[in-house]
């Protein structure tokens, strides 16, 4: 768990969801786990979908999906669940598939471009190019919003 | 640091030896003439001046060995205990029980004493305290006199010191005075010490390296040292070191020390003798004067029980641990139902007798007797009972009734608001009681005591009790109740209504209640602890406030019940009942469904409406119902059929989801999916 302090990389998590590829950097992540049973919690948004027994502890599990305003998730076989640290909290996102670590140099991250909108906007805290690959960076702190009761 | 490891030891032994003063001081008050309890408090401030003195707390240090000199005169006779004197030594405690508290939490333990110890030293003075006692306490002050005796060393220092001399070396004793605000001690230290380094060898230096290297000390440190220099000479080098005032330098023989050597060590042989004859006449004589209630001697020594402490986060891990293997447990039986194995069933049996075993005692270990809240209120309600000028008497009872120590932490505040309420609404003032044939003493009762699956914590007076008039009034003012309503309510409801926010009949905001916003908290509090509270109360002749807590907080027993595809439990401590009724039994009330239950009239709850559940619905002819109860409230939930009782890890639905609408938490089933814990409180309205 040794967090090399390299100034010029990113590591993080590649995951794809709707036909577009997202990162998390690898230190907010817990966990890449499959699909396992999932208990619906009543009265939270719809994008909640439950919770799970995650190795004894009930983590709650979002999909990204539908977070995101694109649908729903299809859950197959490669689906997956990333499990995300975030301060206190460990939250699980339901994704397409996810199967790629790397290391994106610091200086291709660029900010969002204004696209109006799309309710996605919130979420990205920027772009980054790799090859012929694009890929967005989530800022995890508005995907990640704890749910009040009422909502 | 050496005296770290000692730290925490320290902490706990003082805070003991504090509250065992508090407890002999009210004791001694109720008693003034009883010498056998002047004795033992006189012990445990000697023993805390020792503690202080060696960990380097001077202020705790200076402070009780004042106590100490009162206490002493008062068992030698030659002071009377009066409560204006005990009100002297209680500030003292309470100063010492801050400094403590200071040191608990990563401070110095330094406090400016300097009013109480000149309070306590008039008292002692007051009378015809011998003379020789103040000049006693000059020495301990911070100026260097040519004959103390500053530093103490150890054979093998006392060796070199030998050795050296018979090498023609002298041994100087030095003592250095820093100006007194000077900034970098440290630093001044240093230098000091490499200019000694150069001359000779240092020896021993008091206090040690390591606290002049923290600069714990205040202007003066000293320091032995080996040479062939004159005295002189190391005199003048040292002055010429800054913001250094006074430098003096002793020569001492082989003998001086061994001499000095010999008094310490006589010294320190004799108080054990002077303690143990104290011990002996306490033995003798506490047998005596001890009545039913709490006897006056340390429990830890009289019961001979061995304890043993340990810190409270491996209990807590040990339970983590202990959850899991309960989760597991269920696991494998739920396994072995399945395979029909003999053997295996055999041994899962025996494996679930056993942990049923260890969770017994797994349990218990986190249990604490609530003497430790309890323990506090006779000082308070001393205090509280002079502030308000009424005459009370505190009974407790069953103290040493277990809690879950969870619960003890959170359970203090709200006691001590009730007991304070008690104290200040409830009983009169002694003229209003002689008035009406009452006692002019009043009488509050704090009663523990285990019953069920519960811990009950009673709070009974026998004051004016709750004025049911005047709460209605308030009541309706404050729109909690409407005018109508009020005449058809009952007098417990009444009573309850004080539970209210905002409530209170004071008129006159006290500084010590009045304000309205401390009984709804308590019972706030006391609801989230998983407990509940309870007032009955007779106009004139006094109250009673009960509060009902649970044993144990991380298992519960449950209800798991389906529901469509789901499963939910419900915590058993609030089910009443389960039963089996018609569709045609359900009756409509004012568009609410409705059964009648052994005549009352129970409003049902459509689990599967509230939770939204995926079904078909489908027209059954019979519903199954688990009755829940809130107080003396019921409803009745509706499920689709009953799974069976069992006992469950409560575990928390985390930060992200904090709150959700009438789930209180989940837990993990025998076939490992997590199944939800159904909140009946929020279900009955």
């Amino acid at each position: 768990m040794t967090q090399a302090i390299d100034v010029q990389n990113l590591k993080v998590v590649v995951f794809q969801l709707a036909d577009k590829e997202y990162v998390i950097p690898v230190s907010q992540v817990q966990g890449i786990e499959k699909l396992i049973h999932i208990t619906r919690v009543p009265k939270t948004p719809s994008f909640v979908k439950g919770v799970i027994n995650l190795r004894g502890v009930v983590t709650p599990i979002i999909d990204l999906k539908n977070r995101f305003g694109l649908g729903e998730s299809e859950l197959d076989d490669s689906t997956r669940i990333i499990i995300i640290s975030l301060e206190d909290m460990n939250v699980g996102v339901i994704v397409d598939s996810a199967n790629d670590v790397l290391d994106i140099p610091s200086n291709s991250i660029e900010p969002q471009p204004e696209v109006v909108g799309s309710l996605e906007q919130d979420f990205i805290a920027g772009v980054a190019k790799l090859d012929r690959r694009l890929l967005i960076l989530l800022h995890l702190n508005h995907v990640l919003n704890p749910i009040k009761s009422g909502v | 640091m050496d005296t770290n490891q000692y730290l925490e030891m320290f902490i706990e032994e003082s805070k003991e030896h504090l509250q065992a003063c508090n407890e002999h001081l009210l004791e001694l008050e109720k008693n003034p003439a009883n010498i056998a309890i002047v004795n033992e408090v006189f012990r445990s401030a000697h023993t805390l001046k020792g503690m202080s003195a060696t960990m380097g707390y001077e202020d705790i240090a200076n402070l009780t060995h004042k106590m100490e000199n009162v206490l002493d005169e008062i068992r030698n006779n030659r002071l009377h205990v009066t409560p204006e004197l005990l009100d002297v030594v209680f500030i003292a405690v309470d100063q010492l029980e801050e400094m403590v508290l200071d040191i608990a939490a990563g401070g110095t333990g330094k406090l400016d004493v300097a009013e109480t110890v000149q309070k306590l030293h008039l008292i002692e003075t007051g009378e015809e305290a011998p003379v020789a006692a103040t000049t006693l306490e000059k020495n301990v002050s911070v100026e260097i006199t040519a004959d103390s005796n500053w530093l103490t060393y150890d054979d093998y220092e006392l060796t070199v010191i030998q050795q050296s001399s018979e090498q023609d070396y002298q041994t100087y004793e030095i003592s250095v005075k820093l100006r007194e605000d000077c900034l970098l001690k440290a630093a001044r230290v240093y230098m000091v010490f490499e200019l000694l380094e150069k001359m000779g060898e240092v020896i021993k230096s008091s206090p040690s390296v390591e606290k002049l290297e923290d600069e714990d000390f205040d202007e003066i440190f000293y320091i032995a040292l080996v040479t062939t220099e004159p005295k002189e000479d190391v005199q003048k080098k040292l002055m010429k070191v800054s913001e250094v005032t006074e430098v003096l330098v002793n020569s001492v023989t082989i003998e001086q020390l061994k001499n000095r050597q010999q008094e310490a060590i006589d010294k320190i042989q004799a108080e054990p003798n002077v303690s143990e004859v104290v011990e002996d006449k306490n033995t003798s004589t506490e047998i005596k004067p001890v009545e039913g209630e709490k006897s006056s001697s340390p429990k830890n020594q009289n019961q001979g029980s061995k304890t043993i402490r340990v810190n409270i986060e491996r209990l807590d891990i040990l339970m983590n641990l202990f959850e899991e293997l309960v989760i597991d447990r269920g696991r494998l039986q739920s396994i072995s139902e399945d395979l029909h194995n003999s053997e295996l069933d055999e041994t899962v049996e025996r494996m679930s007798r056993i942990t049923g075993d260890l969770q017994n005692i797994i349990l218990n270990m986190r249990m604490v007797q609530v003497e430790t809240v309890f323990n506090r209120f006779p000082r308070m309600v001393r205090q509280l009972a002079r502030d308000l000028n009424k005459k009370i008497k505190l009974e407790v009872i069953g103290a040493e009734t277990e809690l879950d120590r969870t619960v003890i932490d959170e359970i203090g505040d709200p006691l001590v608001h009730l007991i304070r309420n008690s104290l200040d609404h409830g009983v009169e003032s002694p003229e209003i009681r002689k008035a009406n044939g009452k006692p002019e003493e009043g009488t509050v009762i704090l009663r523990a005591f285990h019953s069920g699956n519960h811990v009950f914590i009673e709070i009974e007076d026998d004051g004016a009790g709750i004025n049911r008039a005047k709460v209605l009034k308030k009541a309706i003012a404050k729109g909690i109740v409407s005018a109508e309503v009020a005449p058809s309510m009952s007098d417990k409801q009444v009573a309850e209504l004080i539970l209210s926010s905002g409530f209170s009949t004071a008129d006159v905001i006290s500084d010590v209640s009045g304000r309205g916003v401390g009984l709804d908290v308590v019972k706030t509090t006391i609801e989230s602890l998983g407990g509940s509270i309870d007032i009955s109360s007779t106009e004139g002749k006094g109250s009673l406030f009960s509060i009902q807590l649970p044993l144990t907080l991380s298992i519960i027993s449950v209800m798991l019940v389906e529901l469509g595809e789901e499963i939910y439990a419900v915590p058993l401590s609030s089910i009443i009942e389960t039963a089996i009724i018609r569709s045609s039994d359900i009756l409509n009330a004012h568009n609410q469904k409705v059964i009648d239950f052994r005549g009352k009239v129970v409003p049902l709850v459509f689990l599967e409406d509230v939770f939204d559940v995926p079904r078909e619905s489908t027209k059954e002819e019979f519903h199954s119902v688990v009755l829940v109860r809130k107080g003396d409230k019921l409803a009745g939930l509706v499920v689709d059929s009953f799974i069976g009782q069992q006992e469950i890890v409560l575990k928390s639905l985390g930060t992200y989801l904090s709150s959700v609408f009438a789930i209180s938490g989940a837990t993990i089933l025998g076939n490992g999916k997590v199944a939800l814990i159904v909140d009946c409180n929020a279900l009955i309205i």
